[in-house]
């Protein structure tokens, strides 16, 4: 018997965290379609043990996530593995979008936008994290591709309302989220909205 | 009776190894550089070491300097991380760097974004073609190599961000795959011109995806001359719109700063 730990609503454009015990499982489902989650996540023994996009793309010899993909800490060790993904495949390469960054990629009119970094940094505070703890994060449900000349760039999702992925911890892992309220590219489809955790404990 | 069995035979002895020269060493003052290539102007030299493969190495550059590094022999693979040297929390942004140019390879004109989303140094030469700014450094010895160098400006694990690496390059394939392409072959240089004062860390290990059983990795040449910084008529600032901004951002930071 599996059993719900938590179950939460994520609302558009919020953080979210919580700390998965080893073994439990956290479904992040997309409820209303191409909606980016940006995701950070760290051994919650060891803040400074984290999340890397490097070592994680090396292992796996492929930028996309899905299915099978081991999150990886920049020593090598598995953090949380992707046992489900009925979306098909998710961004390692693009990063959070922050103030700082909006003002390259839009212009100085978009400083008093909301941004994942300020997600990031709003929620990592609860657990004691900082700007020195965020590094190149996750993105589900993001679609960038990169052309054979090297252009990349973010793209219409191919996500679609009540599409899923399911990760699995393998060790205690602390997750950082912000649902991504990006309105200028179409990471979220130009309309940030909500997405739905649940948290189920082992023995499944 | 060994020579250094009392105090005054080993300081004899400790002083005796001046003036040895091995492959892998800097020279100091940089300025006495034995052979300065075409370009470079050895009184105007402010870094000038090989660093040997498998070995770091670390420095603290004024704005405008040019930082040449050349793989040697082949082999290098030179991992690279940048902090502006005034407020260290400030630091190389590989996911910017790529995301913000819609580029996911490192070449002429691509600047190197800090999370501030102002340019920390500038790709003004290139002439290898082969790198990489996704796969970061080796679990082990990269990491172990950075944390050594970091820890020698007071940064810890955290401070570090992803990597970039020169001399060894990785192609993106459509399904997303990563293919090693390997080197340019010895003598190729890359120069980067620092736009803010930085601290550079470097690790000379092999790539994490380099294939090769044994472990490959050859020494790699660091010269750095005083320069001036880009100005607004310079290629790199009107390289995409993008850049523009950045460089916009990092003159109004240098202007508030006091720095320019």
């Amino acid at each position: 018997m599996t059993t719900i730990i938590s179950d939460t609503e994520v609302a558009a454009r919020a953080p979210y965290s919580t700390v998965l015990r080893k073994g439990e499982t956290l479904a992040i489902i997309d409820l209303g379609g191409n909606q980016a989650v940006d995701f950070l996540c760290y051994d919650a023994a060891d803040t400074a043990k984290r999340y890397s996009a490097a070592a994680t793309i090396s292992a796996q010899r492929n930028i996309f996530l899905t299915t099978g993909s081991v999150l990886r800490t920049g020593e090598g060790a598995p953090l949380l593995t992707v046992v489900e993904d009925t979306c098909g495949r998710h961004d390692t390469i693009g990063g959070a979008c922050s103030k700082e960054s909006n003002s390259l990629r839009y212009g100085q009119h978009t400083r008093y936008q909301h941004a994942c970094v300020e997600n990031f940094l709003t929620e990592g505070a609860k657990w004691g994290l900082g700007k020195r703890d965020l590094v190149s994060n996750v993105n589900w449900y993001m679609n960038v591709p990169v052309e054979q000349a090297g252009t990349l760039g973010i793209v219409d999702g191919i996500s679609a309302p009540g599409l899923e992925v399911k990760l699995r911890a393998e060790t205690d892992v602390l997750v950082l989220v912000s649902n991504c309220p990006q309105i200028n590219n179409p990471c979220n489809g130009f309309d940030p909205t909500p997405v739905r955790m649940i948290v189920t404990g082992g023995g499944a | 009776m060994s020579t250094t069995s009392t105090t005054y035979g080993a300081r004899d002895h400790a002083r005796a190894q001046a003036g040895t020269v091995a492959e892998a060493m800097p020279s100091i003052p940089a300025s006495t550089w034995p052979d300065p290539p075409p370009g470079i102007d050895p009184a105007k030299l402010v870094w000038a070491e090989t660093v040997a493969g498998g070995g770091y190495t670390h420095k603290v550059l004024a704005r405008g300097t040019e930082l040449r590094l050349t793989d040697v022999e082949g082999d290098a693979c030179a991992h690279v991380l940048l902090f502006n040297a005034d407020q260290p929390w400030e630091r190389l942004n590989v996911a910017d760097t790529v995301k913000v140019q819609w580029n996911a390879y490192l070449g002429e004109a691509i600047a190197l974004l800090s999370d501030q989303a102002r340019v920390l140094a500038t790709v003004v030469t290139d002439e290898s073609g082969k790198h990489d700014a996704l796969c970061g450094t080796s679990t082990v010895d990269g990491m172990t190599l950075f944390t050594l160098a970091a820890a020698k400006h007071g940064l810890t694990p955290r401070d570090l961000p992803p990597s970039l690496s020169f001399f060894q390059g990785v192609h993106v394939e459509t399904d997303g795959g990563l293919t090693f392409t390997g080197s340019a072959g010895p003598g190729k240089s890359v120069v980067l011109r620092t736009e803010l004062p930085v601290i550079v860390l470097i690790a000379n290990v092999a790539h994490p995806l380099d294939p090769r059983p044994d472990y490959t990795v050859t020494p790699l040449r660091v010269l750095a001359q005083r320069s001036t910084a880009s100005t607004p008529d310079s290629p790199e600032w009107t390289a995409s719109p993008e850049a523009q901004r950045a460089f916009e951002n990092t003159a109004d930071y240098l202007t508030a700063r006091g720095l320019a």
